[in-house]
């Protein structure tokens, strides 16, 4: 989010201002007295397109202030409820400029991006005059020297009284985007202010949870749990990779291919059966034990609009009889819990054995098919029943 | 034939005396690879006993090459350690670096892949299941009995649809499956297996896996369209997934393409791949070609 964004820049040296961040009406009222003079109220949810939602409103007065907040808290921003709002001194740019830093996945490196040509509707820039949004090479192994800066802020043209302050930015961003293992850090707007002062307006930054995991024990501030789903929050507790979707078929898998694989050709036998959709991700990795297996199906299960529950898993080190034994394993700790039906769809090793485990079991909720695609269309026919 | 890995290949593995490492030089063992030592600077001078074979542990991949005259080199390290253990195989100028490791860094990644530039290494992955000549050798995770040898040459960013792929195409066999792995920076793209498949005369045909998510699958339809003379099948996982993370409005300038399965499966379709909806449909249209060779 924004003010996140803004606590690293100035954490690395980049001119931002802070603000105050709130979470009631009063407390945006408090803050923008505070501040003084005409102030800024802005939604702080992870999406673009906040302005143009309403979000984003001017306060001559705290009144004002307090009156907008109260709009703005509790109001939706692509699908997501606004819980807090930033107050910040209103700071109008005389000119706005773009720049960012990201992973270039394309040339296997990373590019600069800037602009001094349009803000906030850079995308528009880029289509109408491209010539004007530079896109710069990185050295990954050089990264930004003070040289390299220099070149940046040249190439993009940057006016020649703000050079120097533009080739510090520049330097700081760097900074943030390498120490914080970001994958993207974004300044829209770059803002010249009254007195040619530059100013990081607006902000997002992306991180790697890759690094985070091991080099960034502090990145786990910057979550944020109420916004999150709240089976997505079970799920990411239990340590599984799970991601809620609008559907009605239950999806677990083993492998992010084969689970996305999985979710396509759900969508397609539900065509059939009156549309149903899947109604998660879910990947369970490689060791589809009966603890793993478990809690899998415990929150799919928890999921109100799942009908049923396609479990497709392709043995490859893991051996179908150990999946079919976690299943088991997993109906047993459930017990009564198990309420909806499950169709198991095992191939590759040992699924002779995997079978047979499952036939044996004879669960009245279980059935299996042998081929993805047939238990695809058996779960989608289940869950339109 | 295969491309990059086959029976005369030496391996080695970093990381050997690791839970991972040796659960799988185990497995790779049963599948005849020719293990012929390990990668582990605190446990220099040791052994260590895999699948009744008495397996030196060197202190460098250096030493190791030099003591063995290993070619390929298979990497399990934990991903805090993986970028130093890349550097240090490149420097050893090993011909091939198979790297396993899943959840590395991506800054590591750019670094290691701008280090590479001009080096005689090639490096498939990182978070990649690896690569497997059926019946010759297998430098991975791959399981060596899902299918045997054969004329399709497999290349994919996923590790279970290689798999599934393969289980679907086994009475086919493979000539070599590769598993690219799906991360934003890797070492070996799909055009680079592309071209290694074009110049192998025993690959007849060639199955290319793509998901959504970055340009890869269009450059290679572009690749194609200009180098590829053998029929190509494709298939593009994710066509219902949610939108992951986005990269803001930067990712889009860049790339020019939305990322979407969509999106891949035109680009492919217009230079005349086709591209199966289902892995069993893309299946039944490599079959067809096959079995009109």
């Amino acid at each position: 989010m924004e003010y996140q964004a803004k606590e690293l820049f100035a954490k690395h040296g980049v001119a931002t201002t802070l603000g105050k961040v709130v979470e009631t009406a009063e407390d945006a009222k408090a803050a923008a007295a505070e501040i003084g003079g005409v102030t800024v109220i802005k939604a702080q949810v992870k999406a673009g397109g906040r302005g143009k939602a309403g979000g984003v409103k001017l306060a001559k007065t705290a009144d004002e202030a307090f009156e907008h907040a109260s709009n703005i808290l509790g109001m939706e921003i692509k699908g997501l409820t606004v819980n807090r709002v930033l107050v910040t001194p209103a700071t109008p740019p005389v000119e706005e400029y773009y720049f960012s830093f990201l992973l270039d996945r394309s040339n296997r490196s990373h590019l600069c991006i800037a602009s001094v040509e349009g803000g906030v509707e850079i995308e528009e820039v880029a289509k109408t005059n491209p010539e004007a949004v530079r896109q710069i090479p990185i050295d990954a192994l050089e990264g930004v020297t003070p040289e390299k800066a220099a070149a940046i802020v040249d190439e993009a043209k940057f006016p020649a009284e703000l050079r120097d302050q533009a080739i510090e930015m520049v330097q700081a961003l760097w900074k943030v985007y390498v120490e914080e293992d970001a994958t993207l850090v974004e300044v829209n707007p770059l803002a010249r202010l009254e007195g040619d002062k530059l100013e990081a307006l607006d902000g997002k930054v992306s991180l790697d949870d890759n690094a985070s995991e091991f080099r960034h024990p502090d990145h786990a501030q910057f979550e944020i749990r109420e916004e999150a789903d709240p089976l997505e929050a079970k799920a990411k507790d239990l340590g599984l990779n799970y991601v809620k979707l609008d559907g009605a078929v239950g999806i677990i898998g083993n492998g992010a291919g084969l689970v996305m694989s999985t979710l396509d050709v759900v969508a397609y036998a539900g065509e059939a059966h009156g549309g149903v959709k899947p109604a998660n991700f879910l990947d369970i990795g490689g060791g589809a034990n009966a603890t793993v297996m478990a809690n899998g199906l415990d929150v799919i299960l928890n999921d109100p609009q799942v009908k049923s529950v396609f479990v497709n898993v392709f043995g490859g080190i893991t051996a179908c009889d150990e999946v079919a034994n976690g299943i088991k394993g997993a109906l047993e700790i459930l017990g009564d819990n198990a309420t909806k039906p499950l169709v198991v769809r095992l191939d590759g090793n040992n699924v002779e054995e995997g079978r047979r485990i499952l036939d044996e079991l004879d669960h009245p909720l279980v059935t299996q098919v042998d081929t993805m695609d047939g238990a695809a269309d058996k779960a989608a026919e289940l869950a339109n029943a | 034939m295969t491309i990059y890995l086959n029976k005369d290949s030496k391996i080695i593995v970093q990381g050997i005396t690791g839970g991972m490492g040796s659960k799988h030089t185990n497995l790779m063992l049963q599948a005849d690879s020719n293990i012929v030592g390990g990668v582990n600077a605190r446990k220099a001078g040791t052994t260590v006993e895999l699948n009744g074979k008495e397996l030196p542990v060197f202190g460098t991949v250096k030493e190791a090459m030099e003591a063995t005259g290993a070619d390929v080199s298979v990497a399990f390290v934990p991903p805090a350690f993986t970028k130093d253990a890349c550097i240090e195989a490149i420097d050893a100028e090993i011909p091939l670096l198979v790297v396993i490791t899943e959840g590395v860094p991506v800054q590591d990644s750019a670094e290691v892949f701008a280090y590479l530039q001009g080096k005689k290494t090639r490096m498939i992955g990182p978070n990649c299941p690896g690569i497997i000549s059926p019946e010759e050798s297998l430098a991975g995770i791959t399981p060596h009995t899902i299918a045997g040898k054969g004329p399709v040459g497999l290349v994919s960013k996923s590790g279970t649809l290689t798999y599934q792929m393969m289980y679907e195409l086994r009475d086919f066999g493979f000539s070599t499956a590769i598993g690219i792995g799906g991360d934003p920076i890797i070492g070996t793209t799909h055009i680079d297996a592309l071209e290694a498949f074009e110049n192998d005369p025993e690959t007849k045909a060639i199955v290319m896996i793509g998901e959504i998510g970055g340009d890869a699958e269009e450059r290679a339809a572009a690749y194609i369209k200009d180098n590829v003379t053998k029929p190509v099948v494709g298939y593009v996982a994710g066509f219902t997934a949610p939108e992951g993370k986005t990269m803001g409005h930067a990712g889009a300038i860049v790339s020019g393409s939305s990322g979407t399965a969509q999106a891949k499966k035109e680009a492919l379709e217009a230079v005349g791949v086709k591209v199966g909806k289902t892995p069993s449909e893309t299946a039944a249209l490599m079959r067809e070609i096959l079995q009109a060779l």
